[in-house]
């Protein structure tokens, strides 16, 4: 009886003890990446980071700066797409899709597309508009984050419109209102916030996104602003200089992963903090 | 003319709500057709990827799945060594991310002090926001080498001379790798499968937890008899979800798997994934069957991810839709 109870008294210790560890195995894995980030990425830091653009090969110094633009740039327009049409979709699953069965199906797959690897959405677009257009474009580049972004904007603000009550929906019936309007002046506006969280977040998924730029926007060594040209930007800009033989390009690309990580990391601590006030208030 | 009639008021009333009617179809409309995009998008992918796919798809046929040739020079290509390297370092990386996720999500239900759930749970989910291509340089620069000096040899030391498994970790110990490869993809799949598993473990009724407590039953006893019984359905889904993300990562793994489109039986050595191989080979891929078959990998890539993520989202969904029993 007394053996027994050690026993279980020794496994309850031991599984608490591993989970414990396997905590510490997360945050040490996190601390870790950040660290080497900070340490690396700041030694890079200054202010020929956002003046100069991207060096030849085997010239001294350099900067990011067309790929800084670049991705602004690129960002801005993919967000400028996702944006209406995750909201509007989010709208339709939200407010149509309660029963119907098609609505359930896109919901799926919207899921489906929130995992599907990035680099296979590249070689989409890369047949659909670079194979047909003739050539690579900062369009193209936006089109692949994009479709992306999509899915994360049409889930949370799906899941931020079905936190509104019934009872305000039912009162703005009430009153005469027609669907559209319930949907757009009542129910979104109760949920504006969240869904600019929404967007937030899937700008920072894209953010940091490699592969779909690859064979899309590609690169470009020179400042431009044209977006129907191949377009510099931090991503494949870090990928090309951390795998090169020059010291100062490798260092370029810490800097850069620095400047995007951090970027992300705000949005998403900036995201949680301003949903916990407002959860106590 | 005199004061408005009553019928006016109603024509005028009707108008009006013919014209709301309206206006609701056509919102109704609209927004189901941006739904439709993403639809729209899915089986885009799977057509575009195809079509492309063809010449190769037609001058392989389907041997091109277990074919283990990528000769580019020869112009003749099959997909088992990129397949391989997938599988391998996916279910390699979900043998370590799995166990340490379940620790993860159990400490952040069970045992966790209340205060520090959430600081904690943020600090794994922002491991899931850092850019895959960080994750890239962090493997490439400062944990391969770390590896390569500091567990490859030891590893070799103790599992070199093991009949079956030795061959495992035969090869010089260079830091990049399949067995790299998958200990950086485990970091990346953690907090996906933790934060699964955390959700459903929260779906289970306290008054189940509690009547074990109170037949005098351990925490450990709780999670292992009541908690994952109950959850079994969405932990599987949640490990499926790992899954999926390990097959499509791309830029992680294409830093520190080393790129050497053969199959070698060690997990020291060098090897490719899908992914990695149409990241390297894509932008200068010459066109005609070397493209095709960049297309065809790609569309392999496509296939496989969506099976595992559409069963993994139809576990948890379920998993979670059973929350009241």
């Amino acid at each position: 009886m007394i053996q027994l109870y050690t026993r279980r008294v020794w496994a309850n210790r031991i599984g608490m003890a591993l989970s414990m560890v396997a905590m510490s195995l997360g945050l040490i894995g996190l601390m870790w990446i950040l660290w080497t980030l900070f340490s690396k990425g700041f030694a890079a830091l200054s202010i020929d980071l956002f003046t100069q653009d991207t060096p030849a090969p085997g010239s001294e110094g350099g900067g990011l700066r067309n790929a800084i633009v670049g991705s602004g740039l690129i960002l801005l327009f993919s967000m400028l797409i996702a944006t209406p049409i995750g909201i509007l979709a989010g709208i339709y699953l939200a407010e149509y899709g309660r029963v119907s069965k098609f609505a359930s199906f896109t919901r799926f797959m919207t899921d489906i597309m929130l995992s599907a690897p990035s680099i296979v959405i590249g070689l989409f677009v890369y047949a659909l508009f670079v194979a047909t257009t003739g050539g690579f474009s900062g369009w193209a580049g936006s089109l692949a984050l994009a479709l992306i972004a999509i899915p994360v904007v049409v889930r949370t603000t799906e899941n931020m419109l079905k936190l509104v009550p019934t009872s305000l929906r039912e009162a703005a019936f009430a009153v005469g209102a027609p669907r559209w309007q319930v949907s757009l002046r009542v129910t979104l506006r109760a949920v504006k916030s969240g869904v600019v969280t929404g967007v937030l977040l899937a700008m920072a998924r894209i953010t940091g996104e490699t592969a779909p730029l690859l064979f899309t926007a590609l690169n470009n060594q020179f400042f431009s602003t044209s977006m129907g040209e191949p377009m510099g930007n931090l991503p494949v800009v870090i990928y090309q200089f951390a795998l090169s033989p020059y010291d100062n390009w490798i260092n370029l690309a810490w800097g850069g992963a620095l400047l995007i990580a951090f970027l992300v990391l705000a949005v998403n601590i900036g995201v949680r903090v301003a949903f916990r006030q407002k959860d106590k208030r | 003319m005199s004061e408005p009639s009553a019928t006016g008021e109603i024509d005028l009333h009707a108008k009006q709500v013919a014209k709301f009617r309206l206006q609701d179809k056509l919102f109704h409309f609209t927004t189901q057709l941006f739904a439709l995009v993403v639809l729209a998008a899915l089986v885009g992918i799977l057509v575009s990827l195809a079509i492309e796919a063809w010449p190769s798809l037609k001058a392989f046929g389907p041997q091109f799945l277990w074919t283990n040739v990528w000769s580019v020079p020869d112009d003749e290509y099959g997909a088992l060594a990129a397949i391989y390297g997938t599988v391998v370092t996916s279910v390699l990386a979900l043998l370590i991310a799995v166990p340490i996720s379940f620790g993860i999500a159990f400490f952040l239900t069970e045992s966790c002090p209340l205060w520090l759930r959430r600081p904690l749970g943020t600090a794994i989910e922002l491991l899931a926001g850092i850019p895959s291509i960080v994750y890239g340089i962090w493997g490439l620069f400062v944990f391969a080498p770390l590896f390569a000096e500091y567990f490859q040899p030891p590893l070799q030391n103790l599992l070199g001379d093991v009949p079956v498994i030795g061959g495992w970790f035969s090869g010089p110990p260079i830091g990049i790798g399949i067995l790299t490869a998958s200990l950086v993809l485990s970091m990346m799949v953690i907090p996906f499968i933790a934060s699964v598993m955390r959700d459903v473990f929260e779906t289970v009724p306290h008054v189940l937890k509690e009547s074990a407590y109170g037949l005098g039953c351990t925490t450990w006893e709780v999670m292992r008899n009541i908690v994952l019984p109950y959850t079994r359905v969405g932990v599987i889904g949640g490990i499926m979800l790992g899954l999926g993300r390990a097959l499509g990562e791309t830029m992680a793994v294409t830093f520190v798997i080393g790129n050497a489109n053969r199959i070698i039986p060690s997990l020291f050595a060098p090897g490719t994934s899908i992914a990695s191989t149409l990241a390297n080979e894509f932008g200068e891929a010459d066109p005609g069957l070397h493209i095709a078959s960049l297309f065809a990998l790609g569309l392999v890539l496509f296939v496989i991810t969506f099976i595992v993520l559409a069963i993994s989202r139809w576990l948890i969904s379920r998993s979670m839709g059973s929350e009241g029993l």
